[in-house]
């Protein structure tokens, strides 16, 4: 197994873990870790191919890896600010009782 | 390159990011996650991308694990009293659907063509990417900007006190 | 990336002693060995000097608040240190019942080692550096993100209401006060060209006419090792932006619930930051290793290192003992409408002396740094009279319980 399939497979593998993450857990905050987690895996792809498979535009592996951790952050802070602001209103991180759009 | 090390580091990082997302208590959660993103960190290193490796720590472990913790503390969620209410039906469906996503990729990318090709490795210097970033990405970099801009904003009203920004409102 | 050093260079010697040490292994190991010899010596070197810091700050906070300081143990209380260590050693290790055991034997190791690693990118003479790095600034950032973990670990896993209080504000005041830190750097990458300590500290080893070419001794430099100073005081929790750990206010803030060695190793880390961030800002600003003067470097460049390390450790304790505490929140809009306003125009004047330095008619020096220091300080003045306390001294308003 040549180290681009290896790196590929570890991709893959922390995606899968991050999806189950999102669609078993409850609170909300453990469903953005793995969030987070698919991010980072997506990441992981694009450094493995930029390393592994050199093409015509030399650094726009690792540039779109910085603008997607950037993004990450950003969508993380966001998230956390709803998680919070929906703690207040509900009174819990379970999303499962969040389901009235109402307040 | 390719050595029992990367090998090593690449099951822990999986290992990590399975036990956290396994975790009763979501700050036991997070702090188990922190080790895998370390993890990563040092796959990058391995693969020769050093900047991006320090820039996951520092944004991955300085930013978003600070801000999740200061959320769990915000929402009083140590004692993870929220997860009792779980059926078990559901988690198996979501178990399996995450293994069925799991392996489509692992069946794509086992059957692929992919080989590496043995051409020089181009080495990531901060200049390199410092003039990439300038000079051919600075739309996006440009735009970036602007989304984080409007994300501190969001996330400053968002997460305010409802009290005081009606306190704000009064002359 | 090294080059090669004379005989009659000090440091040469330093370099081939380990060099000599290594060869003694085989060829497989010696990376390794290489790796544990340069840890060691740092650790150490860092260590000694974390047990002569303590007994300077006692007898300096003791001068400044005019009593003697510790002097019952050896000459003049310079056995101290010493003595500190074998009662911090032999305390009894009190961990809460109702604590998180995991997290909380863990939290002062996450604090520490991340500290030491940063000890790794600085260079500390005109050949050592223990692992000069491309990006060496951004390891020494990223590094110095885990602290503000482990200040989270240790006041959440104690269960105790003023450990929690203390984490808050320790994270609240790290995080905020990271971003003029970071911003103030910006400037001196920007006219270095480099993020390599090793390259800005090359740079700065220049003599123009017998002027050395530090940083410190322009407008934008002045003005961010001074925003980088005060940030970095700040990081490190030192007074006057001790809040976290004010022993009048919230007993011992996240350290509350250690006892014996896992204090001292906090203790330590706390010290080890301070250390760090100081040489951050010898290497940044004034000059790393290089000399005043050009007639000056006969004396090793280790030598000026530990020196201007010194130095600033001084200041440090000097302000530790003049300076009252901050609250919180005046410490919080310090940072944010302050220092970081600063830090960006920094950059921007920065920038203007860059494309002012082919100025060359008769007055050019006095009017770059005329207009260096005015959008420095003109912006300054503004800011802190924006920071005034708006109420004025009235009457005082007692209100009661209902």
């Amino acid at each position: 197994m040549n180290p681009l399939t290896q790196c590929l497979l570890v991709s893959g593998a922390l995606f899968g873990i991050g999806l189950a993450a999102i669609l078993v857990r409850r609170n909300a905050i453990m469903a953005l870790l793995g969030l987070e987690l698919m991010l980072n895996a997506g990441s992981l792809n694009f450094i493995a191919f930029w390393r592994f498979r050199p093409d015509a535009e030399p650094m726009g592996g690792v540039v779109f890896v910085l603008f997607a951790l950037a993004i990450a952050a950003a969508e993380a802070a966001v998230g956390l600010a709803l998680i919070v602001a929906i703690y207040r209103h509900f009174h819990s991180t379970n999303l499962d009782e969040m389901d009235r759009l109402k307040g | 390159m390719q050595s029992d090390f990367f090998t090593l580091v690449c099951w822990g990082v999986m290992a990590a990011a399975a036990i956290a997302m396994m975790m009763r208590r979501p700050v036991h959660a997070v702090l188990v996650f922190v080790v895998s993103l370390v993890g990563l960190a040092v796959i990058y290193l391995q693969l020769r991308a050093e900047f991006v490796a320090f820039a996951q720590i520092l944004i991955s472990v300085g930013a978003v694990a600070i801000l999740v913790v200061f959320t769990l503390l915000l929402t009083r969620n140590g004692g993870a009293e929220a997860e009792l209410k779980r059926t078990a039906g559901s988690a198996i469906v979501g178990l399996a659907m995450a293994g069925l996503v799991m392996g489509c990729i692992g069946i794509c990318v086992l059957a692929s063509s992919a080989v590496e090709t043995s051409g020089a490795v181009t080495p990531a210097t901060v200049r390199q990417i410092g003039e990439a970033l300038m000079t051919q990405y600075i739309l996006p970099l440009e735009v970036l900007g602007l989304l984080l801009t409007a994300a501190l904003m969001g996330a400053v009203i968002l997460a305010m006190d409802p009290a005081r920004r009606h306190n704000e409102r009064k002359p | 990336m090294q080059t090669i050093l004379a005989v009659t260079d000090p440091e040469f010697w330093i370099v081939n002693l380990g060099a000599w040490l290594t060869g003694w292994f085989e060829p497989a190991w010696r990376p390794w060995i290489q790796a544990l010899l340069q840890a060691a010596a740092l650790v150490g070197g860092f260590a000694t000097l974390f047990a002569v810091t303590t007994i300077l700050e006692r007898k300096g906070l003791g001068r400044i608040q005019n009593r003697p300081g510790p002097n019952r143990v050896g000459p003049f209380g310079l056995l101290q240190p010493a003595a500190d260590g074998i009662k911090m050693l032999t305390k009894e290790d009190i961990v809460p019942a109702r604590a998180d055991k995991i997290v909380h034997f863990l939290a002062p190791i996450v604090m520490l080692a991340p500290v030491t690693l940063a000890f790794a990118v600085i260079p500390y003479g005109r050949e050592m550096t223990p692992m000069p790095l491309d990006a060496g600034l951004l390891f020494f950032f990223a590094v110095g993100a885990g602290s503000e973990l482990a200040a989270f670990m240790a006041g959440w896993s104690s269960r105790n209401k003023y450990s929690l209080l203390g984490a808050i504000r320790a994270i609240a005041q790290m995080i905020s006060f990271e971003l003029p830190l970071v911003l103030s750097t910006v400037a001196v990458v920007m006219m270095a060209g480099s993020l390599s300590l090793v390259e800005i500290a090359r740079r700065q080893a220049e003599y123009v006419s017998f002027v050395p070419q530090w940083h410190i001794l322009t407008p934008w430099g002045l003005a961010g090792f001074l925003t980088f100073f005060t940030a970095a005081l700040a990081e490190s929790n030192r007074s006057p932006f001790d809040l976290p750990e004010g022993e009048s206010e919230i007993i011992g803030g996240f350290m509350t619930e250690y006892s014996g060695f896992k204090y001292a190793i906090f203790f330590m880390a706390e010290y080890f930051g301070m250390f760090a961030v100081s040489s951050l800002a010898v290497v940044l600003f004034l000059g790393a290793w290089s000399a005043p003067l050009p007639g000056l470097q006969f004396i090793p460049s280790y030598v000026w290192f530990g020196i201007k390390l010194m130095g600033l450790l001084f200041v440090f304790i000097w302000l530790r003992g003049t300076l009252p505490r901050l609250r919180a929140d005046q410490l919080m809009s310090f940072c944010w409408k302050l220092l970081l306003p600063m830090a960006l125009i920094n950059i921007g004047v920065a920038a203007g002396w860059h494309y002012s330095r082919d100025w060359s008619f008769p007055a050019a020096w006095g009017c770059r740094w005329f207009l260096g220091l005015a959008g420095v300080g003109l912006p300054f003045m503004g800011l802190a009279w924006g920071l005034r306390r708006r109420r004025g001294w009235g009457p005082r308003v007692y209100r009661y319980a209902e």
